[in-house]
């Protein structure tokens, strides 16, 4: 089966992020980049089923900066076959799920998995828009996906709010990776060598003939509130004290 | 001006603060922006439901249907799309719970709609802010057109308060589109304890617990002691200590008790953009250097294992009077 893999270049999230003072965007000096942490968890779940069904093919895509190119050879170092970067920026989340409904009907994949968030916007809504653009069903934040024997449909089961939720459907539809969906793999130094073989295919977006207007725009960009450091404390006792005489919390 | 729809989350029968916040947020759209704040209700058997939401004081629009009893992304999409385009809905309001995130952007892409997810405000002028970057980052964003979509966090909108009496109507919108999403079933995790979201204690433990066992044996004394909900790290998450659904952080639930008593956990960034709004919060932490000291109120440099405990005992000795 052909699988698609979003692959998004994002700032590591050990990285202290700070807000430029004129509030058009973040500091980007000194930022590590790597792949969307939840990406990774994708494509690792991709090349498990790559594994375990003879003569799949996994394909990974990134939209954005030309320098996304290394985060999708991270990709391909890992296992994945080969890759696709749609060159634009600025696009917002409704701009990227257009951009990659224009890649599915060319691809043809029979199942693409994505992060369930990007780490730097935090949307967590391209896969969502992605399967209704294409009229798929849509599998989010999944902790477990089991695939049939004929590979025709899907049960998902989902970290949702007081439980663990399972749905089923028909292929081709779209999976979000959640946290516990599999601990990825790191890239070997062969699969190093062979990824610079592979092939990255680069697109300019305007070569794909997509409305991208963004209709979701940042006018302006603001540290958070600040929130003072208290007081330390010597015992326990002097905690619970202070929390039941000061604050009045229990 | 155009109408706000509140979506009505229900589980068990019953709506979880986190659907009073959406309606709280919907009335305070409403004053901002102009317009009505309806709500709407999908389900099956949701006459009391439907009922009780209008004792909010907003019209309710319900679909009552067998197909509804589950929540499902693509009927729940093709039935909200139709209600919002029948009734000329301008502004659509979900609280960003694992439903409302999994809703939102779906609908907002068939109603080709600029999409605002896990907004903490609105502005007088329209424009909404929204946390990025794990809360590093507040953004102020402009959506173009309408209708629009939105979810709020629920966090940073007050619950509204039960006023007035609204109509209830029963829609029964047309369904487009092939609709082969099946529900098999919900396992949901038992607990005695308050929800997490909802609680207004919560201790957190972190990677410094170092094992699972420890959360129970260690952890839940004091939880249980404090009438408190539980919650864990996204490290203590990744370690297999404890299951994802108490996860607090950016990937995981917002939360804003208040008092947050965070043990053992070193307070990375991501985890203190799940928590940094409690009103009080507590920090136990062996490393006096570790992150959390600088948004805690109240901080103790101390071994967990032993200090835990202790606060056990000193709590049970508080509550006894």
């Amino acid at each position: 089966m052909k699988i698609l893999v979003t692959v998004k270049r994002v700032p590591d999230p050990e990285t202290s992020i700070k807000v430029k003072p004129d509030g058009s965007g973040i500091v980007t000096d000194n930022i590590k980049w790597v792949v969307n942490p939840f990406d990774e968890i994708g494509v690792e779940e991709a090349l498990r089923i790559k594994e375990k069904v003879a003569g799949s093919e996994v394909v990974l895509v990134s939209i954005g900066d030309k320098v996304a190119q290394e985060q999708l050879r991270t990709g391909l170092a890992m296992g994945a076959d080969r890759a696709i970067l749609v060159l634009a920026d600025d696009l917002d989340p409704l701009g990227v799920a257009r951009v990659l409904a224009k890649l599915v009907d060319d691809e043809k994949p029979d199942l693409i998995i994505m992060g369930k968030q990007a780490i730097d916007d935090d949307s967590n809504a391209v896969g969502q828009m992605l399967a209704e653009l294409l009229g798929w069903p849509q599998g989010t934040f999944a902790s477990q996906v089991a695939l049939s024997d004929d590979q025709k449909s899907a049960s998902v089961t989902r970290e949702v709010d007081g439980g663990l939720e399972t749905l089923s459907f028909p292929l081709p539809g779209v999976v979000t990776a959640d946290l516990r969906l599999n601990e990825p793999r790191y890239a070997s130094l062969p699969g190093i060598m062979k990824a610079r073989k592979k092939e990255l295919k680069e697109i300019p977006v305007a070569d794909l003939g997509v409305d991208v207007t963004p209709r979701v725009t940042i006018t302006k960009m603001e540290p958070p509130p600040s929130r003072e450091a208290g007081k330390i404390v010597a015992s326990v006792e002097e905690l619970v004290n202070l929390l039941h005489t000061e604050a009045k919390v229990i | 001006m155009g109408d706000i729809l509140v979506y009505a989350e229900h589980h068990n029968g019953t709506f979880p603060k986190t659907t009073l916040v959406a309606f709280g947020a919907g009335k305070a759209a409403a004053a901002k922006l102009g317009g009505a704040c309806k709500a709407v209700i999908l389900g099956s058997g949701v006459d009391a439901l439907a009922t009780e939401a209008a004792s909010y004081g907003l019209d309710v629009l319900q679909l009552d249907d067998a197909r509804f009893e589950h929540y499902l992304a693509d009927a729940y999409t093709a039935a909200l799309a139709a209600i919002v385009k029948d009734k000329g809905i301008e502004t659509f309001i979900a609280t960003a719970t694992a439903l409302g995130k999994d809703l939102t952007p779906r609908l907002a892409a068939r109603l080709e709609a600029p999409l605002a997810a896990d907004i903490s405000d609105i502005n007088d002028d329209g424009t909404v802010v929204r946390p990025m970057y794990a809360g590093n980052v507040f953004a102020t964003v402009k959506l173009e057109g309408t209708p629009r979509v939105i979810s709020v966090r629920a966090t940073a909108f007050e619950p509204a308060a039960k006023e007035g009496n609204g109509a209830v109507e029963k829609v029964s919108p047309a369904l487009e589109g092939d609709l082969t999403m099946k529900f098999e079933n919900l396992e949901e995790v038992k607990s005695d304890r308050p929800v997490l979201t909802e609680a207004s204690v919560v201790v957190s433990g972190g990677r410094g617990l170092k094992n699972g066992e420890n959360f129970t044996t260690v952890l839940e004394p004091l939880v249980d002691a404090m009438g408190a909900a539980m919650g864990a790290s996204r490290a203590a998450v990744d370690a297999g200590f404890v299951p994802n659904d108490l996860q607090v952080g950016q990937t995981g639930k917002v939360v804003a008790p208040e008092l947050y008593v965070a043990v053992g956990l070193s307070g990375a960034i991501q985890h203190l953009a799940g928590m940094k709004d409690s009103k009080v919060i507590v920090a136990i932490n062996k490393d006096e250097e570790a992150p959390i000291f600088q948004v805690s109120d109240y901080g103790l440099v101390a071994d967990l294992f032993k200090a835990v405990p202790e606060m056990k005992e000193a709590v049970d000795k508080l509550k006894a009077g």
